[in-house]
């Protein structure tokens, strides 16, 4: 078997750069933090309504102890609620998220709010929005003929 | 020689595999026109929907699968100089999936099945979508079957010599599809099908999400391998030059089988129910399955320059002027590969984990797989399918001119189609949407780049009813070519033994099953030990 000598350099080359590329990518991840959202958690999708987190009333905002903020919400065809948040500015936020019916996705445009939202399990990512405005909350998962309509709005304020 | 009758299964194939790919590629004008919003007067959420589930059926699982048999079955008869190792089984593996593909088709256009190809749970299809999709999948596994037996049978009678580089690739790919497929078989036979008959109420999200997403990594490189495979055994002769290493190939081959079988978790990476760790560990495997295509670009270069100097060129880029442009099969390689190169940088976005939540299911990721899968791997089909029909038909191609314009066509078209595409994800916009009913300035700036794809989509629709036209034309009226044996590629340096684990694949089948419990035993073992909550079926 002949291997030429340009093609073992290539192959060197080849597995030094993946060993470069794989660890910038988990230093950075290391260093700043970042994860994806993985949550393992079950809950019963047909019951939301019935449980003390996801009930209606209890949706929407709340303030934690440590000063950061939880938001929970339902998403449900087609829409997530409550439909509009207000969240201060540089504040970490947690949205715990459950679906009530199908698999759907939340996307915030240009921000790294991203989870899927999954039947049967419970959402959870933490993020801190560093410019206020208004954003978009889109689905992002198809989930019925009118996946297109699924969206909300959230609200990011300067703190008073 | 071909008294097996290869020529007309493989033929039978391509031609399923074309007129799936028609049919698709017009569907595909109609939503870029339809999501452009510049024609108020059709949108329609159910028709859209409807077209794109079929689109992607016909294009990700009909146009592939089928291209993939006749290819196999052709150069394994050709290669091996023996006929099929079993005929009828193989007949009986064409029609087996060309029903399941008509029931699928019928559930489909009916708007019964608009559940997109990817048919997640608990959106619930109509019956007979699943049960097409089985046999689409159990006809595949047949062909895996002949693969694997003709292999057995030749290497039996010539024990110690190397198995052709062609053929080895095709078993190489029939045994990776088998481990593959073994996750939505899994998924369409134990939940899906009896969810939807209702012989059980609900099924677990989680645990199909992960079945799929096993399957849905390797199943890219099962539409990739034939193309890989005609880089390396075809286009270095058809290039008038040789190839640059038999063994590279044999390694590239080796390692798309082990390491893109247990990677498809990074399908999962924005999924609650799954760990980081073990997201961590599947990003690890998914950047090592860029080794085997960088590999494989180095030598495929390496062969085309030696092709390009034997025929006169000088200089450091002069001998790809001086390559025979006008063979079908240089021309769609050498465009397939410009694409691949954007293609590439676009997955590494993906395949890291972060950078990934900023385009993952935004518009980005249909941009990303149009440019390598409608772009590389569909050209090189059109290539293998240019370069194949002389023999297969026994008909030289009708004009070439035109055969060279359609390949153009499409890679101009793509790229008019999907660097837009790409630039809406990065803007924010969703991917699967028929319309953008969203209060944000961000719709307004979406709108220049959805109209740029309707140029796109148009160039690419025109080329695809031309290869059709060529394809036709070629078979029909084209002047009698006598000359039908399929010669393969030499390579530089002959092999005249191999390692055996460069020639057989006991080996390689034993790591991937040691992988693959590690990859994936806890992930699916976890759903058992679980509380879980099934979901019940939905309708669009
Ligand atoms: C005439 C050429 C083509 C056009 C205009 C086109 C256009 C489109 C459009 C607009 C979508 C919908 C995307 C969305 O809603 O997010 C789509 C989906 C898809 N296309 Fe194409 N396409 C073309 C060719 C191809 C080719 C050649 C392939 C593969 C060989 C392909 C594979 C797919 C797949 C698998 C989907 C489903 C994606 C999903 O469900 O999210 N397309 N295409
Ligand atoms: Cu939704
Ligand atoms: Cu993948």
């Amino acid at each position: 078997m002949h291997i030429d000598p340009l093609e073992r350099r290539w192959i060197i080359l080849t597995l030094v750069l993946m060993l470069a590329i794989t660890g910038v990518l988990l230093g950075y991840a290391i260093a700043a933090n970042l994860h994806p959202p993985s949550n393992v958690e079950t809950i019963d999708s047909t019951r939301l309504h019935l449980t003390p987190e996801f009930a209606e009333d209890k949706l929407g905002v709340a303030k934690n102890p440590d000063g950061t903020l939880t938001v929970t919400m339902v998403a449900g065809r087609y829409g997530f609620y409550p439909q509009h948040v207000e969240v201060p500015v540089a504040t970490p936020v947690t949205f715990r998220i459950a679906s009530a019916d199908v698999l759907h996705g939340v996307h915030v445009p240009l921000t790294n709010l991203s989870t899927m939202i999954v039947p049967g399990y419970v959402s959870e990512v933490t993020t801190l929005f560093e410019k206020t405005g208004e954003y978009p909350l889109l689905c992002n998962e198809y989930c019925g003929l009118g996946h297109d309509h699924m969206w909300s709005r959230l609200t990011v304020i300067s703190p008073q | 020689m071909n008294n097996d009758k290869a020529p007309a299964l493989a033929l039978a194939n391509l031609w399923v595999a074309f007129t799936a790919f028609l049919a698709a590629a017009l569907l595909g004008l109609y939503q870029v026109v339809e999501r452009s919003g510049l024609f108020p007067a059709i949108e329609s959420p159910a028709w859209y929907f409807a077209a794109v589930s079929t689109h992607g059926v016909l294009m990700g699982f009909v146009l592939t699968t089928f291209m993939v048999m006749g290819f196999g079955y052709y150069t394994a008869t050709t290669s091996l100089a023996q006929p099929l190792w079993n005929r009828s089984l193989a007949w009986l593996s064409f029609w087996l999936a060309l029903v399941g593909v008509l029931l699928a088709a019928y559930a489909l256009l009916t708007g019964q099945a608009s559940v997109l190809y990817t048919f997640y749970p608990p959106l619930r299809a109509h019956p007979i979508f699943y049960i097409g999709a089985v046999l689409l999948i159990v006809g595949s596994w047949i062909w895996c079957l002949e693969m694997i037996m003709m292999m057995i049978t030749w290497k039996r009678s010539r024990p110690g010599q190397p198995v052709p580089l062609v053929m080895f690739g095709n078993v190489a790919n029939a045994l990776m599809w088998l481990w593959a497929s073994a996750g939505v078989a899994a998924e369409v036979l134990f939940q899906l099908l009896p969810w939807s008959l209702g012989i059980i109420d609900t099924v677990d999200v989680g645990l199909a999400r992960t079945l799929f997403a096993w399957t849905l990594h390797a199943i890219v490189y099962f539409w990739l391998f034939p193309a890989y495979i005609a880089l390396y055994t075809l286009l270095p002769r058809a290039a008038g030059g040789r190839l640059f290493s038999d063994p590279m190939g044999r390694v590239s081959f080796i390692m798309l089988m082990v390491i893109s079988v247990p990677i498809g978790f990074h399908h999962l990476y924005m999924d609650p129910f799954q760990e980081t760790g073990f997201k961590l560990m599947h990003m690890f495997g998914t950047f090592m399955v860029a080794i085997p295509s960088l590999l494989t670009g180095f030598t495929i270069i390496a062969s085309l320059e030696i092709s390009g100097r034997l025929q006169g060129g000088t200089g450091l880029f002069g001998w790809i002027g001086a390559l025979p442009w006008r063979e079908p099969l240089v021309t769609a390689a050498g465009l397939g590969l410009l694409l691949l190169a954007g293609g590439g940088f676009g997955g590494i976005i993906n395949a890291s984990y972060a950078m990934n939540t900023l385009v993952h299911n935004t518009a980005w990721v249909p941009g990303h797989f149009h440019l390598i899968f409608g772009g590389t791997v569909a050209l090189i089909y059109f290539g293998i399918a240019y370069h194949l029909w002389p023999k297969l038909t026994g008909r030289s191609l009708r004009s070439p001119g035109l055969v060279l314009t359609q390949l153009w066509l499409w890679a101009i078209g793509m790229i008019v189609t999907a660097v837009p595409w790409h630039w809406l994800g990065l803007l924010g916009q969703p991917r699967r949407i028929s319309s953008t009913p969203y209060d944000t300035p961000l719709v307004a700036a979406w709108q220049p780049f959805e109209t740029l794809m309707v140029f796109g989509a148009l160039l690419l629709s025109l080329s695809a009813i031309l290869l059709f036209y060529n394809l036709v034309t070629s078979q029909a009226s084209g002047k009698s070519n006598p000359d039908t044996t399929l010669a393969y590629a030499e390579p530089v340096h002959a092999v005249l033994s191999l390692p055996r684990p460069l020639n057989g694949f006991v080996i390689w089948n034993w790591i991937l099953l040691f992988w693959m419990i590690a990859a994936y035993g806890y992930p699916i073992v976890q759903f058992f030990l679980l509380d879980t909550y099934g979901a019940f079926p939905w309708n669009v």
